[in-house]
């Protein structure tokens, strides 16, 4: 963009075709910045790549309520960073699924109902109290950890160059979640029972994450099965968890299939949240 | 005519907003500027953070960098490949943010649950007696430190390996 451009773009605020989550008219990413040489993904691996991007959309969704509401002012800044640090892979895997698609970001994160997204139940569960949000991190963060290291060999190179970058900051988020829950589960009576309870609601949901979909399948060398992950997933929760004085409770598992877009009644009310502003105003930008 | 030298140090002149002390060079997302045969400027850069909101005000401080060099048409492109990492940011750089009173990346990155990294020197008293207080802070890519001695909180620009 030049600067006649740019100009006139400043003068279209509000222009049906500005993007919302722009913060300047024009910025907003594009298909060419995230896609390694331009490469438009195939049908299957934008639907991959949906997947990731989806999990990682709600569950900033989620951690994002915190801000100004957790127990202390660095915690809040610890979860507002975590959140930040998701949506921002939630947009890379975004706007390069839509490519395959002519969408762009906003189109897949305003414009979808709710059987369309395919996030994990797992991102999707309430925040509940402190030791509920921190256990939901300590399984999403090793589990996403695990998995964004295998994909740094995808053979798609947009994939792994996003999970190059994101595996970098998950790292941060996997050590933030294993801390508190050594500090929670070490702590009082009560903090242990909150972290017993938090495992009690959360576990029947870790089972989803490790189906194997059809899709991933097809994109061998692509994709990550992610029953390949359960073992190391299992050793390193585990040892966290026996560290902070904790047992893996023995409940079933949930009957969950958030990939083939069924949810439990939380994304409902997410999304309204979510994407109320967008669907009120169409092309609203700021 | 302007050359290579010049474009990439017009480009080199915007600062991050967050740390105004430190080029987009000298933090080490500015990655290529290429002059095009139309004339107009293609610049390169990398965010340091996935989720990094100042991205957005970089690429409008390049777009008016060039504009008051005269070049109009500059095109503003992020890759996310190499991925950035601290080991991107200049010597020059490091020193600057000390001075600025924030502690530069030392070491190789944190050290996992076990607290034993090296310790991060106070940019103020320069004291190895400090503290984490916060691994996440202001920004994405800073944590926040007290220093035992001179009892000062800082900055710390935390390691990104």
């Amino acid at each position: 963009m030049n600067h006649e451009e740019l100009d006139a773009s400043l003068d279209s605020f509000g222009d049906a075709l500005a993007s919302a989550t722009r913060v300047t008219p024009g910025n907003a990413l594009r298909p060419e910045d995230i896609a390694v040489a331009g490469a438009k993904p195939s049908d299957q691996v934008a639907q991959y790549a949906l997947h990731l991007g989806d999990d990682a959309l709600i569950l900033a969704q989620r951690l994002s309520h915190w801000i100004s509401r957790a127990p202390e002012i660095e915690e809040d800044i610890a979860l507002g960073n975590i959140a930040l640090d998701v949506l921002g892979h939630a947009r890379s895997f975004l706007t390069y699924a839509g490519l395959a698609w002519d969408k762009s970001e906003d189109d897949l994160a305003y414009w979808r109902e709710e059987e369309e997204f395919t996030s994990l139940q797992i991102v999707e569960q309430p925040n509940g109290h402190f030791g509920v949000t921190i256990m939901r991190q300590l399984i999403v963060s090793i589990y996403q950890h695990l998995l964004y290291s295998k994909l740094l060999e995808s053979a798609d190179e947009t994939i792994a160059a996003i999970c190059a970058k994101a595996v970098k900051e998950v790292d941060y988020h996997r050590d933030h979640a294993a801390a508190w829950t050594i500090r929670l589960g070490q702590g009082t009576e009560e903090s242990a029972a909150k972290m017993r309870h938090a495992l009690e609601v959360l576990w029947p949901y870790t089972g989803e994450m490790f189906q194997d979909e059809e899709l991933y399948r097809t994109l061998d060398g692509i994709a990550v099965l992610p029953s390949t992950l359960r073992e190391a997933w299992e050793k390193e929760i585990t040892d966290v968890l026996a560290e902070a004085g904790l047992e893996i409770p023995k409940s079933g598992m949930a009957m969950a299939h958030g990939r083939a877009g069924e949810h439990s009644e939380h994304l409902g009310f997410i999304l309204a949240e979510m994407q109320v502003l967008a669907r009120k105003h169409p092309g609203a930008s700021w | 005519m302007t050359n290579a030298e010049e474009l990439f140090s017009i480009a080199a002149k915007v600062t991050d907003p967050e740390i105004p002390v430190l080029s987009i060079a000298d933090l080490g997302i500015l990655r290529e500027v290429n002059a095009n045969e139309d004339g107009s400027v293609q610049v390169i850069i990398t965010p340091t953070y996935s989720g990094c909101p100042a991205m957005d005000v970089i690429t409008q401080d390049l777009y008016l960098a060039f504009g008051e060099a005269g070049i109009e048409k500059v095109d503003v492109k992020l890759v996310l490949t190499p991925a950035w990492s601290t080991d991107w940011m200049t010597e020059d750089g490091k020193r600057k943010l000390e001075e600025y009173g924030i502690a530069p990346p030392t070491g190789t990155g944190h050290s996992g649950r076990v607290t034993l990294g090296i310790s991060v020197k106070c940019p103020r008293c320069h004291s190895l007696n400090t503290r984490e207080l916060a691994r996440f802070a202001s920004t994405s890519c800073k944590a926040l430190y007290t220093c035992k001695d001179c009892l000062e909180p800082f900055d710390y620009f935390k390691v990104l390996s």
